[in-house]
């Protein structure tokens, strides 16, 4: 700041767009727009930043990301997604990470023993389905599509967009 | 590095605090520290293979009590100390650019290809997880070629490399210990990778 390289009312500009973000209802939107537009998750699926830019909020995709790579979940695969050498975090559709993504417990354990992890947070899942486990160790960005939950045929896009949690496109949650 | 930051496999941390509504930035000079770094690499302070090293480079027990924007905290202090020195010196002046590149040459791999990871420690910057070294797995993406961290990190430059997706079998990380029926996906540089004969 001495320099003149910020300036101090810039920086708190910014913390107060953080704070006001919507953070996950970007990707929640995506997950909902899937769920009724099978070409839009095909193409959410191939490859997600020029999906996502339909949506039209490519414009803050964090600039040096090489791809957003979306993970389908289905009966049989689980996927979930964590950094185990930081804290890489697809920023552009889920906001900024929550605290318990960063913590050493998480980036330890999510690699090791994803099961028993999950179970804990309350995600017990059989042992037929397969768990993916994504270690963000590159500029490649994940994000995990949910499955639609059961019951919810009569809702519109936007009351399926208010169903999907950010911890589900993480992936330590189904709905 | 084998740095305290290279976490994946490690034992001790005990449960996972998942708390519902906290707060983005628990305490004001969070959100600072966060914006802050924002302005500082796009003005060219570092790259973000820098910053990450930057942490890193942190002595250990500072790494673990510091908490997350503190080690950021830490980073910028570093970078400041040893780059403003002398009047910045921009590495690259499109900050927060994409780290995609276009290479000459074709990747070695393809998806399916069966391959080993390098057993390398080295001491600067790298994004092969420790876990994840001289172990065997299985090309299962092909990204565009990036920036590779490896060099980018301490000034060597950006000699971009190939990216894969490998995916590795939780067995052949984790040994008996493992809970069976996972497979772990992690995004590796060509270099990082040896064919399997």
């Amino acid at each position: 700041m001495e320099k003149g390289l910020v300036e101090s009312a810039a920086v708190d500009a910014l913390v107060e767009r953080y704070e006001q973000d919507v953070g996950p209802l970007r990707g929640a939107q995506a997950v909902a727009r899937a769920w009724t537009d099978p070409g839009f998750r095909a193409r959410l699926l191939e490859d997600g930043m020029p999906a996502v830019r339909e949506l039209g909020f490519g414009d803050r995709m964090d600039g040096h990301v090489a791809r957003l790579v979306v993970k389908e979940n289905t009966d049989t695969v689980h996927n979930v997604v964590v950094c185990t050498l930081c804290s890489c975090y697809p920023w552009a559709v889920l906001g900024l990470p929550p605290a318990w993504y960063k913590s050493p417990a998480y980036r330890s354990r999510a690699v090791r023993e994803p099961r028993r992890l999950l179970a804990e947070l309350g995600l017990d899942l059989p042992h037929e389905v397969e768990v993916r486990v994504w270690d963000s160790s590159a500029e490649v960005r994940y994000m995990v599509l949910p499955q639609r939950p059961p019951e919810s045929d009569d809702l519109d896009q936007d009351e399926l967009a208010a169903l999907v949690t950010r911890d589900s496109m993480i992936g330590v949650e189904r709905l | 590095m084998n740095g305290i930051h290279d976490m994946g496999g490690m034992h001790g941390f005990g449960p996972v605090d998942r708390r519902p509504d906290e707060a983005l930035f628990p305490e004001a000079w969070q959100g600072r520290v966060c914006a802050l770094a924002g302005y500082a690499m796009s003005a060219g302070l570092a790259n973000i293979d820098a910053f990450r090293h930057a942490i890193e480079r942190m002595p250990p027990d500072r790494y673990l009590a510091d908490g997350y924007y503190g080690r950021w905290l830490h980073a910028l202090e570093t970078l400041a100390r040893e780059r403003l020195a002398d009047g910045l010196q921009p590495e690259s002046p499109e900050g927060g650019a994409s780290v995609v590149r276009e290479v000459d040459v074709e990747p070695l791999f393809s998806v399916g290809d069966a391959v080993c990871t390098w057993n390398r420690h080295p001491e600067g910057h790298t994004r092969l997880p420790g876990y994840a070294r001289n172990r065997r797995g299985v090309v299962a993406d092909v990204h565009p070629a990036c920036v590779y961290p490896d060099t980018n990190a301490d000034g060597r430059g950006e000699s971009p490399q190939h990216l894969y997706t490998v995916a590795f079998d939780d067995a052949e990380l984790w040994g008996e210990e493992a809970e069976g029926g996972t497979t772990v996906y992690i995004d590796l540089f060509e270099p990082y990778l040896e064919a399997m004969g």
